[in-house]
């Protein structure tokens, strides 16, 4: 008889731990996630907008509010506009034709082969290796006077052309750059998306006498459509933030003027060098903030337009 | 020891000097401002942009202070100061001896609350020895503390390619090439003689940049006034060294390699230009990235008289936990005997003008330079210095100008255009 009361606050007491356990525990695991972005995300961005609306120089004592002076600044720096088409224009010239080499390189690697394991993992070499060391010997290839692409152009006769110096010339030096290190990466992601297409399509197209491109364009690229769209996003969101390959390319390049301003008329200067530049090099935080508040808003801009278009491109045969 | 790639490999370094020095700042002992005890190990980092020619120096100072180790750390020159701003403004990381080039030390002094007062280990004693002008360099803006001990100045001299000189028909000879350029303009003459006779592979000089740098610290006035306000736009002799570098540019006589880049490295070891204009410590720089042209550089003297070009201070950050030491060794650093040495090693000159008329000063030749007697050069360039005020954003304006003279050596804008441009970006510089 004593024993029920006992036990029933037990398995009461019990209940309430199993209702904690369910309802609580799910917020405890995904915690160490959010608690960090929280710390190294949420407040840098907030941070950041804070120190925009101030005259903030790094060695001065006093910061001054100045409200959105640095914003209204900032709309109107030719320079700020300069390295936005900058960065809008390598970003284009690096993703496009990478998404496209990519795709091919991944239908290739698709079909049975020898050494398959090989050819695969040697497609991200490139990606391990150091930016610097990439950016570097680019350089050099890229060299003006003793440059190897240089030197195999003359052949061709074409002139010396100084790639560091002309905007187009500089941005496709580096588009190339980037293309490098991350077509062998996308190919990847492609290739992982591509097993998973039955294989009675690419049968029952070979049957019907489809060639190798057709079914690349019939068959695989509409079965993976959602993977092109994340690529692309991710590429995109990749090519706002490119810094390390102008700031290296201007300091081994020899293109003349400081290498944060991205060559002495800034002609490969990207945003990310832009804030750095005003961050980094002159110390002043506040517009530095103004510009990365910026920035980011683009790359929100960017993605919630991404987002729009994958919600329309929905994968399978149209 | 040789530092070939302390250029090149710059963002390495940069990137491992932070890992490294954020590590140092975090570990070395707690007791700030106490002497260390006795026999206890003391580790002191040495911040520099790069070789100062003190490695030899570290070695002979353990002898006598056998508990301190000493770490160099070597940056490129802009991230050196750069950096070094920001470990000021965090209070960590920085070295406890930190080099700071000229072209900066105003931004540095300006900031007294943030290094070690050296007279408090009693280093005003050294006032004597120094170049009244390098001493007064080193002192707080406000309140005249002693911030920073100068190593070497940078008197100038014109380097040149014997062996191109001879290609083009001019005389190699140094005093006969000293009379080929009095003035800035008959040096632009004598580079059109070479020119026109047309030396495969060669351009008459560099780049237009540090001719420009040259011509205004020969002046009186440079790019600021007494009052530390920016007079690019006024100053007559700015736009003079403006006008007659480009006209290097539109004579085309530049090779277009700016300074310090990998290509402008190249160009050394292919011979891909005849002069260059040299203070000091470039003829270091030289030997080492021309190892097979000994005998081909000589030294003359530089158009339009002497001037300033470069050379250096060493200072204690406040965050340093052996500020004592750090002094010390600094002290060590600058002795009359061992700037003596270091000039001998790297070619940095002197800073202590008691070594000028020095017989081992004077009668000393480098080989590489066809025996030039470079002691002799460079203590009159340096007797015969006026020194020019340099204010607090001294390199930021000079990047600006630079950039103005690439967009004219890269055929993108007209002089005019540059300049209009050039005073344009100088306003925005608070």
């Amino acid at each position: 008889m004593s024993a029920l009361p006992l036990s029933v606050p037990r398995r009461h007491r019990r209940g309430v731990r199993h209702t904690l356990d369910v309802r609580v525990s799910p917020y405890a695991y995904v915690a160490p996630f959010f608690l960090l972005f929280c710390a190294f995300g949420l407040f840098p961005l907030a941070y950041t907008a804070w120190v925009s609306l101030h005259e903030w120089t790094l060695l001065d004592e006093e910061q001054t509010f100045v409200g959105l002076d640095n914003f209204a600044t900032l709309l109107t720096d030719g320079y700020f506009w300069n390295a936005a088409f900058n960065t809008l224009s390598i970003g284009v010239l690096s993703t496009a034709p990478q998404l496209l080499l990519a795709i091919w390189l991944a239908h290739l690697l698709n079909r049975p082969m020898r050494f398959q394991t090989l050819f695969r993992i040697s497609l991200l070499l490139p990606n391990v290796t150091s930016v610097v060391a990439v950016v570097v010997i680019f350089s050099q290839l890229f060299g003006r006077d003793y440059g190897v692409i240089n030197w195999v152009l003359s052949w061709f006769g074409a002139g010396t052309i100084d790639w560091a110096a002309g905007t187009a010339t500089s941005h496709i030096a580096l588009s190339t750059m980037i293309m490098w290190r991350w077509t062998g990466y996308n190919a990847l992601i492609f290739l992982a998306a591509m097993q998973a297409v039955p294989k009675e399509l690419y049968e029952a197209a070979t049957l019907d006498g489809a060639s190798s491109f057709t079914q690349l364009r019939r068959i695989t690229v509409p079965m993976i459509r959602p993977t092109i769209v994340f690529v692309v996003i991710v590429s995109t969101i990749g090519a706002m933030q490119i810094i390390a390959e102008p700031l290296l390319f201007g300091a081994s390049s020899g293109a003349g003027g400081g290498a944060v301003s991205g060559g002495p008329d800034r002609q490969y200067q990207t945003l990310a060098l832009f804030v750095y530049e005003q961050g980094f090099t002159k110390f002043d935080f506040g517009y530095a903030s103004a510009a990365s508040w910026l920035m980011f808003l683009a790359v929100v801009l960017v993605a919630g337009i991404n987002f729009l278009l994958t919600r329309r491109l929905k994968g399978g045969l149209g | 020891m040789t530092p070939r790639i302390r250029r090149l490999a710059v963002p390495v370094l940069t990137a491992s000097l932070l890992a490294l020095a954020t590590a140092c700042g975090g570990g070395g002992g707690d007791g700030a401002d106490t002497a260390a005890k006795p026999g206890e190990k003391i580790k002191l980092t040495v911040g520099l942009f790069g070789d100062f020619g003190f490695k030899p120096l570290y070695e002979e100072y353990k002898k006598t202070h056998p508990n301190i180790e000493i770490t160099e750390n070597v940056t490129q020159f802009n991230d050196h100061h750069n950096n070094l701003v920001k470990r000021l403004a965090t209070n960590a990381g920085a070295a406890d001896v930190e080099a700071v080039e000229v072209g900066y030390i105003s931004t540095f002094t300006a900031q007294p609350a943030k290094f070690h007062d050296l007279r408090q280990y009693g280093l005003d004693k050294r006032q004597s020895d120094y170049l009244d002008w390098k001493w007064q360099q080193g002192l707080g803006k406000q309140g005249g503390q002693l911030l920073g001990l100068g190593t070497d100045v940078g008197g100038l001299a014109m380097c040149y390619r014997k062996d191109l000189f001879e290609k083009a028909g001019l005389p190699s000879d140094r005093d006969e090439v000293a009379k080929l350029w009095p003035t800035w303009e008959q040096y632009i003459e004598t580079g059109k003689k070479f020119a026109a006779a047309d030396v495969a592979g060669a351009k008459f000089v560099d780049s237009p940049g540090e001719i420009f740098r040259a011509m205004v610290n020969q002046a009186p006035t440079g790019l600021y006034d007494q009052q530390d306000s920016i007079i690019v736009a006024s100053n007559p002799d700015v736009k003079k060294a403006w006008d007659l570098s480009n006209q290097l540019t539109s004579e085309k006589l530049t090779a277009k390699l700016a300074a310090f880049s990998p290509p402008w490295n190249t160009g050394f070891a292919k011979g891909a230009f005849a002069t260059i204009i040299c203070p000091a410590w470039m003829t270091g720089y030289i030997q080492e990235q021309a190892k097979d042209a000994t005998g081909k550089w000589d030294i003359a003297t530089v158009p339009g008289g002497s001037g300033n070009s470069g050379g250096s201070h060493l200072m204690v950050p406040k965050q340093s936990k052996h500020p004592k030491e750090a002094a010390e060794l600094i002290d060590f650093l600058t002795s009359k005997e061992n700037q003596a040495k270091v000039f001998k090693e790297e070619g940095t000159f002197p800073s202590i003008p008691a070594l000028y008329d020095d017989p081992s000063i004077q009668n000393f030749t480098k080989e590489f330079f066809g025996d030039a007697p470079i002691g002799k050069i460079y203590s009159e360039a340096a007797k015969a210095l006026k020194p020019q005020h340099l204010g607090p954003k001294e390199a930021e304006v000079r990047v600006v100008i630079g950039d103005g003279l690439g967009r004219v050596e890269q055929g993108k804008q007209t002089p005019d255009q540059a300049w209009a441009q050039v005073l344009e970006d100088v306003k925005k510089i608070k």
